[in-house]
């Protein structure tokens, strides 16, 4: 089937089998700091955006996504180096295989959230999983950015 | 693995339904969550995200939820955050993460009747009503105790919960955040009637009238033998006698809860 999407402003017009999910087509064309974690829509990595909103796009099929805005952190490079260095600072950043879906999930809860708490920090964020660190050092990085502290 | 053949962007209802009758093999689309862990051969997936059935409405005293509102949305919309003790954002606010809640939908959850839904417990305590395309409105209950199989050629286009001003809380206890719920208790209270439902146990979701008529005369301790008395099964969550004691302790909580705000307890 035929679908038309845009990716981080830039339109794709292209045939895809009816049963593709979101991230299968992201990263056949070229978007491959979106990443396959789990396959069983619990632990966050391939967290992109549509229309704004962050989605699990190994469970979104990507017919679903004809007409809309899709955005990986590719789109957002200045924002998420921003993020980045304040990840950088605390040790926060190991492996790294999580990173682009949490940088995608925090991204999201700045535009999304005024001036939360730890707790609905904690609540935003608990859908990204990490299997290097206990969190505690990405916690304190995504409080310090999100109140645009030094790093 | 799972194979969808072809793809149906619904114009209309009617198209989606039409296209249901055609196959077996054809399936309403929802969140899709659970898609691609199961092992099935579909012929055309519908997908109903064209129709509007992404509002949260007030109509005529309901709360009128289309199918395809995300669990994202029941946590984030002023209605539906507003009413019934906040039950509806509570039920669902510790479902997985943001990113799959945006993603999952109401219909999608009624719709599976699965063991496990928060939602299900919750909207269970509510005057909820279920619509389907063909089927016509009726209250969950009732669509509860319709077989459920791939025969059932219907689509569930809405789900309504009557306004009516009803006092509700939701327990639910968890082995990990974001886990599956180990055991889910709803209760609510209004005039003096009192409405009490577990799920998770791991069976479905279901009403414990004995422990709504005790909870009226105001006997906690009956009411707690009566949930007690629901049939519980063991999984690798937790056992039978663990779900047996947990929702005895959660039921306590959630009646608690809506006896605290009315300055009884």
């Amino acid at each position: 089937m035929r679908i038309k999407l845009t990716v981080n402003g830039r339109q794709f017009d292209k045939h895809v089998p009816a049963d593709m999910m979101l991230l299968d087509f992201l990263r056949k064309y070229g978007f491959v700091s979106v990443k396959r974690g789990c396959e069983t829509s619990n632990c966050g990595l391939c967290t992109v955006w549509v229309d704004e909103r962050p989605v699990l796009s190994c469970t979104y099929p990507v017919a679903r996504a004809e007409g809309r805005r899709v955005t990986t952190i590719e789109g957002v490079v200045p924002e998420a180096e921003e993020f980045g260095k304040f990840l950088a600072a605390r040790g926060a950043e190991q492996c790294g295989f999580c990173s682009p879906g949490l940088v995608m999930t925090v991204l999201a809860m700045k535009r999304e959230l005024r001036s939360p708490d730890e707790q609905q920090v904690r609540a935003y964020l608990a859908g990204n999983l990490c299997r290097c660190s206990g969190y505690t050092s990405q916690l304190d990085a995504v409080m310090s950015f999100l109140k645009g502290g030094a790093r | 693995m799972y194979t969808i053949k072809t793809y149906l962007m619904a114009q209309t209802l009617d198209e989606a339904y039409s296209a249901l009758q055609k196959n077996k093999s054809n399936v309403v689309l929802g969140g899709c969550g659970w898609l691609k862990m199961a092992r099935k051969r579909f012929w055309t997936g519908i997908d109903l995200s064209r129709l509007g059935l992404d509002r949260i409405e007030e109509r005529d005293g309901w709360l009128e939820l289309g199918a395809m509102v995300t669990l994202r949305q029941l946590e984030t919309d002023p209605a539906a955050r507003a009413v019934f003790g906040g039950i509806l954002p509570q039920s669902v606010e510790r479902i997985v993460g943001v990113q799959f809640r945006n993603c999952a939908t109401v219909g999608g959850c009624v719709w599976m009747r699965a063991g496990f839904s928060d939602l299900l417990t919750a909207l269970l305590v509510l005057e909820t009503e279920v619509e389907l395309y063909h089927a016509g409105r009726m209250p969950l209950e009732t669509f509860l105790a319709l077989p459920q199989s791939r025969e059932t050629r219907d689509i569930l286009t809405h789900v309504r919960v009557k306004l009516d001003g009803r006092d509700a809380a939701y327990q639910s206890v968890r082995n990990t955040a974001t886990d599956f719920p180990v055991v889910t208790a709803a209760a609510a209270h209004l005039g003096q009637s009192w409405m009490v439902a577990v799920g998770a146990r791991p069976m479905r979701a279901v009403r414990v009238p004995a422990a709504e008529t005790a909870l009226s005369a105001g006997a906690m301790p009956e009411a707690c033998r009566a949930v007690a008395a629901l049939g519980y099964a063991g999984n690798l969550r937790g056992s039978a006698d663990y779900r047996r004691k947990v929702a005895q302790v959660l039921v306590r909580r959630a009646a608690g809860e809506i006896l605290q705000r009315e300055g009884k307890q």
